[in-house]
């Protein structure tokens, strides 16, 4: 095989060598892609500046009870966006706890232990599941996952854990957790699918030598696969927990939207996604600039958690 | 491990067959796909109009964009609530009068006021009337006097879930009461008071309201600051307000979907919701002291006896008739009296003259309230003072 490829390649480059391509192409390719690459950075840098602007109006007023309060009254002028920075992080984080072991075991379950002929099938099913337009997640969660399964287990839930205070009922359907669970169905396609990319490239040869030491499976996989997939796999979380801080229109059907800070899931809270989608349309003054203080906040904890990450990458793979 | 010859053979068949087995999935997925998708826009009530308004906009856009053609374009920017309505009649009127295309969006009630203000529409549309504030920067900008049209009534209705209960009533303290979290549970006596000989459960009452902004919303707040002090004082009217207690649904959609999934909640939607889902609503007491269940007929009897001023800003909120549901608004069209193009003015003037003259059929099979008599010859003088 490696000697077909190697021909291909030969006669590619040959046919192009031929043509004279290359001395024109270079510069021009360069000049495109560092068109692509700039063009980039500027999108980003013009929203960051126009957004802020927008808002310094409201971080002014406001002072740092902008982040730290959690009164929310347009009609006031009160800006307190705590609540809605709270249920960002209670639903995203609910939806980790579901999908990472979820979308790892699946994983692992495709590169490893399931027979050939259920790999592509099932690997394909869950790419589709990214397909799905959000706005379906959360119909489907509001009309059928809640009432069906979701509410049974929020009530189930209340009533024999209910003394603990993060299962402090009466569960409203709506609330942190549904918002967390539809979240959780959203973000395991993608956490599932770069998972799966990065089991496959931990080398054969060191699987061999695991198994030739004469590791079981299992052993085989912690003691061979997960150290090396280990960067790559918190590479993936963190990309499928950037795609739940932003998450707009299913956490804004199934969050409840009330600007509350409670330890319990069960209740209904809300997210900074869901408040700038409710309440932009019809929102004036400063209002509006308060929703756009919140879309910098939650730019900004984007990006923090995008450093922690890599922070975290970068100290593994040191060590 | 497997040898890399019979891998190399079995390639090709695992291939086809992996290529025929994708193929499968896909169908499947797809005819689920388009399945539940037929679910959804069926039951869909004729309270959204989906997809079809927005081919309808963008080929009438480009109709008005395009300057050679010799059709008038009218454009229009408002209200959601009486989308469907303005929608329907634009489409009767279309077929009507060929030359005049006319295109209306939903984007809500401040877009409305804030578009016609700044003058990029041709007329606005609200579900409450604009304020002094707003009327002078709007004919400051225009150099022209702001129009109120009203165009039909809407209603709010009440409804809940609790098992076995068919019947209830409510009057405007027990209602402000729960929404401002002092009832808490069925049974309370200031509802029992109200409902003698009913079954009231030992239950927790759930409020649910609307989590976007909203005419709804704003219809009904409306009525509870009318009502109560408290309300007024502590959370006052608006399209979204701070809630004191309950939980927030997207939509019509969204808040019956709470109530129907959740026994023991209470929470409104819009009348014609209502009628279309069959969901149970609540008898209010009016203004006269009347339980009043919510209908066409209540609705329209709202306007009854109400002493509009010249410039019909009016507020149908707890209105004196005896036969009134007391949760009633008004939806307005926005134009300006002097309109700058003289054609334009003419095709807005004759498509607002037949809505009102000839539309109050299609209104009604959509569950609006037509305007009564008296209203309707006032708001037709509004109409055709447009020049």
């Amino acid at each position: 095989m490696g000697e077909r490829r190697d021909l291909v390649l030969r006669g590619g480059l040959q046919r192009l060598m031929k043509r004279g391509a290359g001395r024109l192409a270079d510069p021009v390719f360069a000049v495109v892609t560092g068109i692509a690459g700039l063009a980039v950075l500027i999108i980003l840098a013009y929203m960051v500046v126009v957004t802020t602007y927008t808002a310094v109006p409201v971080f002014r007023s406001q002072g740092w009870s902008f982040i730290f309060s959690t009164d929310w009254s347009p009609s006031e002028g009160k800006f307190g966006a705590f609540a809605f920075i709270y249920g960002t992080i209670i639903t995203s984080l609910i939806a980790l706890l579901i999908a990472v072991p979820l979308s790892l075991g699946v994983a692992l379950f495709l590169t490893e232990i399931a027979p050939r002929w259920i790999r592509g099938p099932v690997a394909y099913l869950v790419d589709l599941l990214a397909a799905v337009p959000s706005v379906v997640y959360g119909l489907w969660g509001v009309f059928v996952l809640l009432p069906g399964f979701l509410q049974p287990i929020a009530t189930w839930l209340s009533v024999k854990l209910g003394w603990i205070p993060i299962f402090a009922g009466p569960a409203t359907g709506l609330s942190f957790f549904g918002a967390g669970v539809v979240l959780a169905i959203m973000i395991i396609p993608i956490i599932t699918s770069l998972c799966r990319e990065i089991l496959k490239a931990v080398p054969v040869g060191e699987k061999n030598a695991a198994f030739a030491l004469g590791a079981t499976r299992w052993e085989m996989i912690r003691g061979a696969v997960l150290p090396r997939a280990k960067a790559g796999i918190i590479g993936a979380v963190m990309l499928g927990l950037g795609r739940a801080l932003g998450e707009t229109i299913a956490v804004a059907l199934l969050v409840g939207s009330r600007a509350q800070v409670t330890a319990s899931i069960l209740q209904p809270g809300y997210s900074m996604a869901a408040v700038i989608a409710n309440q932009f349309q019809e929102a004036t003054g400063d209002h509006v600039s308060a929703l756009v203080g919140v879309g910098v906040v939650l730019f900004g904890i984007t990006i923090i958690v995008n450093v922690a990450a890599r922070v975290l990458v970068w100290r593994m793979v040191e060590s | 491990m497997i040898n890399s010859n019979q891998y190399k053979s079995n390639r090709y068949k695992d291939g086809v067959l992996l290529v025929c087995r994708r193929a499968l999935v896909l169908v499947v997925v797809l005819a689920v796909t388009v399945g539940v998708f037929g679910l959804l826009t069926s039951r869909s009530p004729a309270g959204r109009g989906g997809s079809l308004d927005i081919a309808d906009s963008s080929s009438s856009l480009q109709a008005i964009g395009s300057s050679s053609s010799p059709r008038t374009g009218l454009n229009g920017v408002g209200a959601s609530f009486p989308q469907p309505l303005y929608l329907e009649w634009i489409g009767a009127f279309r077929d009507l009068n060929q030359g005049v295309k006319i295109n209306y969006q939903g984007m809500g009630s401040g877009g409305g006021i804030q578009q016609l203000t700044q003058l990029t529409v041709d007329f606005g549309a609200s579900d409450a009337p604009m304020n002094d504030e707003e009327m002078a920067a709007a004919e400051q900008a225009a150099g022209s006097r702001v129009l109120h049209i009203p165009a039909v009534f809407g209603a709010v209705v009440v409804s809940y879930n609790v098992e076995g209960l068919e019947d209830l009533k409510l009057d405007p303290d027990a209602l402000a009461g729960i929404f401002l979290g002092d009832i808490t549970r069925w049974d309370d006596v200031e509802i029992a008071v109200l409902n003698p000989g009913v079954a009231l459960p030992d239950q927790a009452i759930q409020v649910a309201h609307r989590s976007d902004a909203s005419g709804t919303t704003s219809i009904f707040t409306t009525y509870l600051s009318r009502i109560s002090s408290r309300w007024d004082d502590t959370v006052g009217k608006g399209k979204e307000v701070k809630w004191p207690v309950g939980v927030g649904g997207q939509g019509n959609d969204g808040v019956s979907a709470v109530i129907m999934q959740q026994p023991g909640t209470l929470g409104y939607v819009e009348l014609s919701y209502a009628l279309e889902s069959g969901l149970p609503v609540v008898a209010l007491k009016n203004k006269a002291g009347n339980f009043v269940m919510p209908s066409l007929e209540s609705t329209l009897a709202a306007g009854r006896g109400v002493d509009f001023p010249d410039d019909l800003r009016f507020d149908l909120s707890d209105a004196i008739a005896a036969d009134a549901y007391p949760i009633v608004g008004a939806t307005w069209i926005l134009a300006y009296e002097k309109m700058k193009d003289p054609v334009k003015a003419e095709a807005l003037k004759a498509f607002l003259n037949w809505a009102l003259e000839n539309g109050a059929e299609i209104a009604e099979e959509l569950h609006y309230a037509p305007l009564p008599e008296g209203l309707k010859s006032r708001a037709l003088e509004q109409v055709n003072s447009i020049h």
